[in-house]
């Protein structure tokens, strides 16, 4: 096999022109704990190699009058120990650290999680429900586009070639907001995502007054599910309300039969999960 | 293909390499190194054994390349005893029979070092999260938690 290069450049633009020099060849290496197993496995054959974590908008977190940035290639270690993270956006914290062990997640990054494009992917749906914009730079160069456009299908994005995911931007959050994320697994830790389903809503007393919502591992990308969170809007999340969004969640899946769930199992089961993620978001926003 | 030089900190020692792009540090470290106290199990991140500690984070070893050890501080198994002298978690894991056939041994030893240095005071759920990702096929878990939670109340004692 032609041994692949590797190369860490310090700036966007540099990383940018690599992949593009590369015809096709390249690939972002960010944690790695994606990319090493598929070139062991020989699915991956990358001609060039384009380190990502020299680079300083990338590897950091930053807040903005209330706006979080984080940087594609940050860890999910370094997001879990994030303070203002924590607080503002525990669901996207309890998703990104869901992600393998404590090994992985001293590399892995949500970065890499979006681009892999695992239908399963845990942290993707919490960044779908909490409305999260994903920064590209490419030739042409940057774009924002909302996290659920990125995918196309398992393994295949929106990206054109020599295009790079920069990093996520989180919305400014208003008082009395929260956000969960639940996975259904057969086991309690290290494994992958039967259904995912995030939630984000804003409250106003007893009154939800916005709300996203979000599924994983139930269609060939993960969902927003736009009328699941219509149905909360304006309710007091009453079992009328939560259970029009579990009709709209299980209408919106179109899962497989696979060895980890049937379809109708997994249908079933989104609408569960979003009751149970709905009440922790509910939770969390009345003590933000 | 040339290869890449790569400058980085060993247990606390300078150390030089150059390694082709595809040798993971768990690679470089056990054939060119002979740093063989890391173990390959799986070679896909699942089993731990290949544990590292990188700039203070845990890690696995197969799932990271040596190019990207450049500037890096990594510590291993090899590092974790003063010469003669085992370290409490190496001793303990001894004196309470933590380990059968020893192969995910230096993995969980490294991990347990990790948590330890970090939280001195762990649950026992908590060790077990943390330790999630450190596979035992001889199934010595209860044994291996046993001794970080011995260890963890022995080091807290003798920081008093």
């Amino acid at each position: 096999m032609k041994e692949a290069r590797y190369t860490a450049p310090e700036t966007l633009d540099e990383a940018v022109a690599l992949l593009a020099s590369a015809n096709g060849s390249g690939r972002v290496l960010a944690g790695g704990t994606d990319l090493l197993v598929q070139m062991r496995a020989g699915t991956a054959k990358p001609g060039l190699i384009v380190d990502v974590k020299k680079i300083p908008e990338m590897t950091t977190i930053t807040e903005k009058d209330g706006s979080y940035r984080i940087g594609a290639a940050v860890s999910g270690a370094v997001i879990g120990e994030h303070e203002g993270l924590r607080k503002a956006w525990p669901g996207i914290v309890e998703a990104v650290n869901l992600i393998g062990s404590t090994q992985v997640q001293g590399r892995a990054s949500a970065g890499g999680n979006l681009c892999n494009a695992s239908p399963a992917a845990d942290s993707v749906p919490a960044m779908v429900a909490a409305g999260a914009m994903v920064t590209i730079q490419g030739p042409k160069g940057r774009r924002e586009i909302p996290a659920e456009k990125v995918n196309a299908g398992p393994g295949r994005t929106t990206l054109a070639p020599g295009e790079i995911v920069v990093s996520f931007t989180l919305p400014v959050r208003p008082r009395n907001s929260g956000d969960a994320y639940l996975r259904l697994i057969p086991r309690t830790e290290m494994d992958i995502a039967v259904v995912g389903c995030g939630v984000s809503l804003t409250m106003d007393g007893d009154r939800c007054t916005a709300a996203r919502v979000s599924l994983g591992a139930v269609a060939p990308t993960v969902l927003l599910v736009e009328d699941a969170g219509k149905a909360l809007v304006g309710s007091t999340l009453d079992d009328g309300a939560l259970e029009a969004a579990a009709a709209a969640c299980r209408a919106a899946c179109k899962p497989i039969d696979d060895k980890r769930g049937t379809i109708v199992y997994r249908t079933k089961i989104a609408g569960v999960l979003l009751k149970r993620a709905a009440a922790i978001a509910a939770e969390r926003a009345r003590s933000h | 293909m040339s290869k890449t030089h790569v400058t980085t900190t060993i247990n606390g020692e300078p150390v030089e390499f150059l390694c082709d792009t595809s040798q993971t540090v768990l690679d470089v470290l056990r054939d060119q190194l002979g740093l063989t106290g890391s173990k390959e199990g799986c070679g896909s991140g699942d089993c731990g054994a290949c544990s590292i500690i990188v700039d203070g984070r845990l890690v696995c070893g197969c799932l990271m390349l040596g190019a990207e050890a450049e500037g890096c501080r990594i510590e291993t198994i090899e590092g974790m005893a003063a010469g003669d002298h085992l370290h409490p978690l190496q001793k303990r894991f001894v004196e309470m029979a933590a380990l059968q056939c020893g192969i995910c041994t230096p993995g969980f030893l490294v991990a347990s070092k990790a948590l330890l240095d970090r939280n001195p005071n762990p649950t026992e759920t908590e060790v077990r999260y943390w330790l999630a990702g450190n596979l035992c096929r001889c199934t010595g878990y209860d044994k291996i938690i046993r001794a970080v939670m011995d260890v963890a109340a022995e080091l807290r004692e003798t920081a008093r």
